[in-house]
């Protein structure tokens, strides 16, 4: 099972995912995927040292699936936190991504 | 209402200052999440899904133009421009930054309010029915005692670390608007024979996992006795109550597994080591509080009764939102007017600043500057004389909050659900759009008559699933969305908890259900005056699961 690590920003409770770099990204597009155990254990480590250093509050490991090469969380839970409000799509994820493409 | 004093405003002041500390030493690193958490909460401040949400306190749901004005702004310019009033008669903010709430706190104690004891194990917002003080139905404004209660339990050191949270609801007439018997303690003011005041007094009531049905103890408790009587239940409970397990925890399973004789007898005993002490209410404070609370001075307004009339005549849309939005008054030239929150399709209890701002606009010109929020997610001018009511109509569709459906099958109560909510396992906000959308037609919806509908986004019950006439519970199954309906149910004064109808419905089939659930009633209904729930206690469930399970359910 694949997963990705995601977490809600400390200072702003802002929801984000670990990427490849190590930043916390506001978008779960370019989220780091775990593909076997020691990835996921590596996410893991990761998660506690951001909590422990006060970066980020609630971190979870989630399951996520590839479609067309973009990341789909598993849980609907997790889609709507990838999204935002599936009643206010000017809200959230979904209408900041927007924005940004249309820039 | 109640203005604070010097201490009050201290009090506030002083919480609002530790708080910006606590907050600046988490976000320096000087104290973990683990410590903090608890202290945000204290002050109202959640994580959800999104962002952080702030639940700020509105006291028996009752408010000023300038309150509702700084709501406008913290939404305005702390939030995404718009709060969501919940069935806590609270407001709710789903985007403020951890390192502006306290500022936002700042800008709320300035105008009297706060966000304390809006969540953790202690004494919450007391509620009360949203029409007190003014309907003509009632035996005395029972908020002078909800305030009483709030500041008597307010930091109470003894009730800072309860078993489990606890809800007080307070009712001054016969007809039950506040649920009463579905809070931990529940209170009927009234008067007794001899035309003094006091209250029947009902205690372990809840909806959640365990919906339970408070008991009544006592029939008639003197006015002065509130707080002594009240301390003693809350001495029992604190002694008593289950630490152990968070699900058995509240006051409904001591009461229910004690039973209600021996509860109430050991309530007894301990209320008589406390009758007679401070706790017992001198009529100076009871009065001084009351004073508070005095009605407005309203002018007679009878030419309100030929404005109306002719203003019915020449417009159905005003006829219509009279007829479904107005309530009578004490005052017969005055009128109590429901402001739904429900437009067609819209989300329940939601409201943006600029229609904050408008409600707190003729709150102050027509509605002798109150404003009520109700725990069914509507607001309430208490106070509009018949002569401003086409005024205050006009102004409220313009600002798109003159929907015609109070008590209507789409006047629906919706908690966040799974659309902002963490512990939520379904949406909850869709679902009551749906519904909202298959019933629009004002016509059909009025044929149908009162019928509430209410909806949970889990067993947590925010959304009063169980005392709907008709509830949705949101569940996940298999990863998946399921709704499952209970039927019966109200938060009255014949207050009943649903049924459970059957198996569950997929999201796209809810509406479908709740659509034959309505057609099965009209088709059942004696007359068109008997009600979605009297058919119900009439019939039964049969001919509903007949209708939604056929032939499947015959057989079985
Ligand atoms: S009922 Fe559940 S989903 Fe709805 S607001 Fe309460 S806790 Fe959240």
């Amino acid at each position: 099972m694949m997963k990705v690590l995601t977490a809600n920003r400390l200072a702003d409770g802002i929801a984000v995912w670990l990427g490849a770099n190590g930043q916390w990204l506001e978008s779960i597009d370019a989220a780091l995927i775990a593909r076997h155990a020691e990835a996921v254990d590596a996410l893991d480590d990761a998660g506690k040292s951001a909590f422990n250093n006060n970066v980020v509050v609630d971190i979870a490991l989630i399951d996520v699936t590839e479609i067309d090469s973009e990341i789909y969380p598993i849980r609907l839970r997790e889609r709507i936190r990838a999204s935002g409000p599936t009643i206010r799509t000017d809200l959230g994820k979904q209408a900041e991504f927007r924005q940004a493409t249309a820039a | 209402m109640y203005r604070y004093d010097e201490f009050d405003h201290d009090f506030v002041h002083q919480r609002v200052g530790q708080y910006r500390d606590q907050v600046e030493r988490r976000l320096s690193g000087e104290i973990a999440e683990d410590a903090f958490k608890p202290l945000r909460l204290m002050n109202g401040v959640y994580l959800q899904l999104h962002a952080y949400m702030l639940r700020v306190a509105i006291p028996y749901g009752t408010l000023n133009g300038k309150q509702m004005r700084r709501l406008a702004r913290i939404a305005r310019d702390y939030d995404k421009g718009y709060g969501h009033f919940t069935t806590r008669q609270n407001i709710q903010y789903n985007w403020p930054k951890l390192s502006d709430t306290p500022d936002i706190l700042d800008e709320l104690a300035e105008v009297e309010m706060h966000a304390i004891q809006t969540s953790g194990n202690c004494i919450r917002n007391v509620s009360a029915d949203h029409f007190a003080g003014a309907a003509a139905d009632e035996v005395a404004d029972p908020r002078p005692y909800a305030e009483i209660l709030r500041q008597w339990s307010s930091n109470h050191p003894e009730y800072s670390f309860l078993p489990r949270k606890f809800k007080i609801a307070v009712t001054g007439a016969e007809r039950d608007r506040a649920a009463i018997q579905v809070h931990d303690i529940g209170l009927h003011l009234k008067r007794n024979e001899a035309g003094e005041l006091g209250f029947a007094v009902y205690v372990g009531g809840g909806q959640g996992r365990t919906p339970i049905i408070a008991k009544k103890i006592r029939n008639f408790l003197p006015e002065a006795d509130l707080l002594s009587y009240t301390t003693a239940i809350m001495r029992v409970y604190n002694l008593h109550g289950r630490r152990d397990n968070k699900y058995k925890a509240r006051i409904k399973i001591l009461v229910n597994e004690t039973g209600k004789y021996e509860f109430s007898r050991q309530v007894e005993a301990e209320w008589q080591n406390l009758k007679e002490t401070v706790l017992k209410l001198p009529e100076y404070d009871l009065a001084a509080i009351a004073a508070y609370f005095a009605p407005p001075q309203l002018q007679d307004r009878p030419e309100g009764w030929g404005l109306i009339a002719a203003g019915k005549k020449n417009d159905s849309g005003f006829a219509s939102w009279v007829h479904q939005n107005v309530t009578p008054h004490r005052h017969p030239d005055y009128s109590v007017v429901t402001i739904s929150l429900k437009p067609i399709g819209g989300i329940p209890g939601d409201a943006s600043d600029t229609q904050m701002e408008v409600v707190a606009e003729l709150a102050e010109k027509f509605g002798h500057d109150e404003i009520r929020v109700s725990h069914e997610q509507n607001l309430v001018l208490p106070h509009v004389a018949m002569a401003d009511l086409e005024n205050v109509y006009r102004a409220l569709l313009e600002a798109g909050l003159a929907t015609a459906n109070a008590g209507l099958v789409t006047d629906i109560i919706a908690c966040p659900g799974l659309d902002y909510c963490a512990l939520a396992n379904a949406r909850a906000i869709p679902v009551a759009q749906e519904i909202s959308e298959r019933f629009d037609s004002l016509e059909r919806q009025r044929a149908i008559g009162e019928l509430k509908i209410k909806i949970s986004g889990c067993i947590n019950a925010c959304g009063h699933h169980h005392v709907g006439h008709i509830g949705i519970l949101g569940v996940e199954k298999k990863g998946a969305e399921l709704y499952q309906v209970t039927l019966g149910g109200s938060g009255d004064e014949q207050t009943s908890i649903g049924q459970i109808i059957g198996r569950g419905f997929e999201p796209e089939k809810i509406t479908d259900a709740v659509e034959t659930i309505v057609e099965t009633y009209m088709g059942l209904r004696q007359n068109p005056d008997e009600t979605f729930l009297e058919a119900y206690r009439r019939v039964g469930p049969a001919p509903f699961k007949e209708a939604l399970y056929g032939e499947k359910f015959k057989a079985a």
